[in-house]
């Protein structure tokens, strides 16, 4: 009997040490990439780095500046397509969403949210590039506006839904019309949450490499139109990475400091938002 | 609310239009993009870094993708002008809306590059155990093929660690096309091609990603373009051309083996420079070209891209040699300057 | 006045139904264009393009059936690695964790979510393969090289390295849904349990067989859809070879690899086509392995619908 009490109290203890072992091994590589950013980009992590152009190999210095600014313009672009797009549809879906064609929508949206980036590259290379005859910002924001679209537009849609039905019923009762109350009333209360889900997808976007490779191509100097080649650190980071030269590699780990701690001020300027709601 | 919302919007709209310009010029220069073979890229890279520098007007922005990439690219018209070490096959060139010219660059050497601790350059291989490693047959690095005619280096047992272009790649056509030359197995069961269907390998992309696995890998071996081999310090292989002689891929060794070729340049430059003859020359050599539109679209491009080609032979080509790529031969360039002067705008020549 | 806002409220209505219709048209676009620009392959392979496994540019004959099983088996792979440690943490942080550490850790997961895949593909080429090569593959060869498993010489960039990649990139997802699955069992059983005497791991066997299993079957399959079309950071370590060898230290290839590498250099038009069919093939596969987690998912965890 306390044989079976002292065993079955030792499985307990076991697999318990188990999940703390678990839960140590899956944040164990978060700290060793950080470790490993910060220690293999260190030699490259001046000031230059973030205002000078790249040098060709074999030539000290340069940066990334052009892919810093590529990078923030490509984005800006896709979220400058992509919010008014989503954000409506979201509305439609939450305030109106309850025939077929919604539940049609609903469904493309889940499609689009779970093609992979590497696919939508091809969509911006057949869309743009080849009819345009040129490699360019916008086949590369269109790219990415793939990417950013169904999550914002699921996060629009949970967001609306969490408003409670008294404060649309509550302005509705005072006369306020309908449009207007979706618009300046559940929207605005909603906002904070809808912000936060585009600064996360904006977060998402900045990083992504695979839709690029074919539609913005990259760029060794500064960009001199949208409809142009453009470059931004993620490719600059991968061109780095593969390439053989040490000097390079040191520019691929700093470019991706620079990339993560952009990532990492969205997502937390995201849930910081959230935050102050609560 | 909206008020909130209309002025993000409109500097929303500032941002983006200010990122769409040039922040150093109001009238940003004029940009001509190219793509295509990695092989020359680190000259390349260089030559459009100090043509820039002192041509403020125009930037040419040249992404290295692959050869087959830049045939690809100029094919389908999305760069203004391609890049590849393999001469476009005839086939390749009936695609084309529009005759293109070959415009030879430099001439470069294929060496073949190894990891092995302490096997440094000048391991001696045969044109038949190089045929072989590639084919899969020697899997070891102390096979009798290797040893016998490296007696003094200490070769292990270990595996072979064979690594091939991931990419279409005009190395890759220029190295197989040796292979094709020397062995008559791998032209019977491989063949030449900017890609081909390796027997046995790692894919790495771009003379960039070959050279990065062979460094991270003990007992790799791979062949790049020997600036990267060079650069990178990697321990080359000495090879055996068809005199006899084992020749290490080197400045001198690769001039040598276009000093031949250029006597029977034919008139569109498309040629192979492998297995040359001449005693010290190395085996595996081979053109690289720009890719250009006889007929350009866009006048003011067309005429930036024939004054820098008409800069690349002249100026430029001094800038070869310190990067360990064999300058164009001068009576080549004198045929050159001529075929630039084909390059046109409506009938109009650039030149 | 009346009319006019009902005008007002129609036209509203209506414009963002017609944002949504664009939505929905993007999404039937990509389908056309994949569908469009792949057919010379299709025409030309027919079944064949997913069963055999020649990919040789120089003959023009391509299939993905390498690409499909480089992409299946280190999809695969990972989750094998992922969903213990997944489930396990996520076990530690809903039930064992003290207050305090709760929310450090799930903040710290959902940072390893947010990394780019480009920063887990540098840091898998300099740090993740060259640990795996000398301190597993290397030993492990020599000990159990006889096993298929492990055959062949030890090369670094590999499966394995692809799989350990992807693992650690689709954790947090894992992490987060079982997170989600656990905290659907009423409080109330868990206290049954407990104050029959059970110890922790009883009540959490007990309620996990009883309650979860679907569930976290469901976070399985969506993190299975997270790794298969997982592009650079696999581009940079599976070794890029369309081989079909048992081996998990011989290299690979994945579809989303293939196209990263390939795409732009793709001369001839069957070669870029084959490739768009390669797309159209991980579309649909990516859309079979998605929506069955979410059909799995909305019945096991009621608020969880609108995901």
């Amino acid at each position: 009997m306390t044989s079976i009490a002292f065993r079955r109290k030792a499985t307990d203890r076991i697999m318990k040490a188990l999940f703390l072992l678990s839960a140590f091994l899956v944040i164990l590589p978060l700290f060793l990439i950080f470790f490993d950013l910060l220690w293999k980009g260190a030699k490259e992590l001046k000031w230059s780095l973030l205002t000078d152009l790249p040098r060709p190999v074999g030539e000290p210095g340069g940066g990334i500046a052009n892919g810093i600014l590529g990078t923030l313009t490509v984005t800006g672009l896709a979220m400058a397509g992509g919010i008014p797009l989503a954000v409506l549809t979201g509305i439609y879906l939450a305030e109106y969403g309850k025939g077929a064609f919604a539940s049609v929508v609903r469904f493309a949206v889940d499609l689009l949210a779970g093609v992979p980036s590497i696919i939508l590259g091809i969509f911006g290379y057949v869309l743009w590039v080849l009819p345009m005859k040129r490699f360019s910002a916008w086949a590369g924001a269109s790219a990415l506006a793939m990417i950013f679209i169904p999550i914002v537009v699921r996060t629009t849609e949970e967001m609306l839904k969490t408003v409670p039905v008294s404060v649309r019923e509550g302005a509705l009762a005072l006369g306020i019309e309908r449009w207007k109350t979706t618009l300046f009333i559940t929207v605005r209360t909603a906002a904070a949450g809808i912000i936060t889900g585009i600064l996360l997808a904006m977060a998402r976007i900045l990083g992504e490499t695979a839709p690029l490779l074919f539609t913005a191509l990259g760029n060794q100097f500064w960009q001199t139109g949208l409809d142009q080649p453009i470059a931004t650190i993620p490719l600059q980071v991968f061109s780095y990475a593969i390439s053989p030269y040490d000097d390079w590699h040191g520019k691929a780990w700093a470019g991706a400091v620079v990339l993560i701690l952009m990532v990492l001020v969205l997502s937390t300027v995201a849930r910081l938002l959230t935050r102050t709601r609560k | 609310m909206k008020k909130r919302f209309g002025l993000g919007l409109a500097l929303f709209g500032i941002a983006v239009w200010f990122a769409g310009t040039n922040p150093a010029r109001a009238a940003g220069p004029l940009t001509v993009t190219g793509a295509g073979a990695t092989f020359p890229y680190p000259l390349y890279s260089k030559w459009f870094y100090e043509y820039s520098n002192s041509h403020p007007g125009v930037n040419f922005n040249y992404q290295s993708i692959g050869s087959g990439g830049g045939i690809r690219q100029i094919t389908a018209g999305t760069v203004d002008f391609g890049a590849s070490d393999a001469p476009m096959t005839d086939e390749e060139m009936a695609k084309l809306p529009g005759p293109i010219l070959h415009i030879p660059t430099a001439i470069g050497a294929v060496a073949v590059v190894y990891h092995l601790g302490g096997v440094g350059s000048g391991l001696r291989l045969t044109p038949d155990a190089l045929a072989e490693i590639f084919l899969g047959k020697i899997t070891k690095w102390n096979d009798p093929k290797i040893a016998s005619h490296n007696p003094g280096a200490k070769l292990a047992g270990s595996d072979i660690v064979l690594v091939h272009r991931s990419d279409g790649s005009g190395t890759t056509d220029i190295f197989t096309n040796y292979l094709n030359t020397v062995s008559a197995e791998w032209k019977e069961k491989v063949g030449r091609g900017k890609s081909v269907n390796w027997p046995v390998g790692l894919g790495g992309k771009g003379n960039e990603g070959v050279s990065g696995v062979v460094k991270q890998t003990p007992g790799a071996i791979g062949y790049v373009e020997l600036a990267y081999a060079t650069q990178n310090r990697m321990a080359m292989a000495a090879l055996r051309n068809r005199e006899g002689h084992f020749v290490l891929p080197s400045l001198e060794s690769t001039s040598e083996a276009a000093a031949g070729a250029a006597k029977t340049m034919p008139a569109d430059f498309r040629v192979s420079l492998v297995d040359a003859p001449g005693k010290d020359s190395y085996p595996v050599c081979g053109l690289t070209w720009l890719l250009v539109y006889r007929d350009q679209r866009d006048e003011a491009k067309g005429k930036a891209l024939v004054s820098f080609l008409a800069w690349a032979m002249h100026d430029g080509q001094k800038r070869n040699a310190p990067l360990l790529y064999a300058p164009i031969p001068k009576t080549v360039v004198e045929k050159v300057d001529i075929a630039l002067k084909q390059i046109r705008y409506k009938g109009k020549s650039l030149y | 006045m009346k009319v006019g806002a009902n005008i007002k409220d129609f036209l509203f209505e209506k414009t963002t139904a017609l944002f949504a219709l664009c939505v929905l048209g993007l999404t039937l676009l990509l389908f056309a264009l994949l569908i469009r620009e792949s057919l010379p392959a299709i025409r030309k392979f027919g079944v064949t393009f997913v069963t055999n496994s020649t990919w040789d540019p120089v003959l023009e004959e391509f299939a993905a059936l390498p690409f499909l099983y480089g992409t299946l088996v280190s999809s695969f792979l990972a989750i094998l690695i992922a969903v213990p440690l997944g489930v396990g943490s996520a076990i530690f942080i809903n039930e064992f964790a003290p207050g305090w550490l709760k929310t450090p850790i799930s903040f710290l997961a959902e940072l390893l979510a947010a990394i780019p895949s480009v920063i887990y593909g540098l840091w898998g080429i300099f740090v993740l393969v060259p640990i795996l090569r000398d301190n597993f593959m290397k030993p492990v060869s020599r000990a159990l090289g006889w096993i298929p498993l492990f055959q062949g010489p030890v090369y670094g960039p590999s499966m394995l390295a692809a799989g350990v990649l992807l693992a650690i990139m689709v954790v947090p997802f894992i992490l987060s849904v079982s997170r989600e699955v656990l905290a659907t069992v009423p409080q109330v059983q868990k206290e049954a349990v407990l104050s029959l005497g059970g110890t922790h791991w009883e009540m959490i066997r007990i309620v996990i067989g009883q309650h979860c299993i679907p569930g976290i079957f469901g976070a399985t399959i969506l993190g299975l859809g997270r790794a298969l079309g997982e592009t650079m950071a696999v581009t940079m370590v599976i070794g890029n070879r369309p081989d079909i060898v048992l081996s998990l230290f011989q290299p690979g290839y994945s579809m989303a690899a293939v196209i990263a590498n390939e795409f732009t250099e793709a001369t001839g038009d069957l070669y870029l086509s084959a490739l768009v069919e390669i797309g159209l093939v991980l579309f649909l596969l990516t859309i079979v392995v998605n929506l069955a987690a979410k059909w799995i998912l909305t019945r096991m965890v009621p608020g969880r619908a609108g995901r």
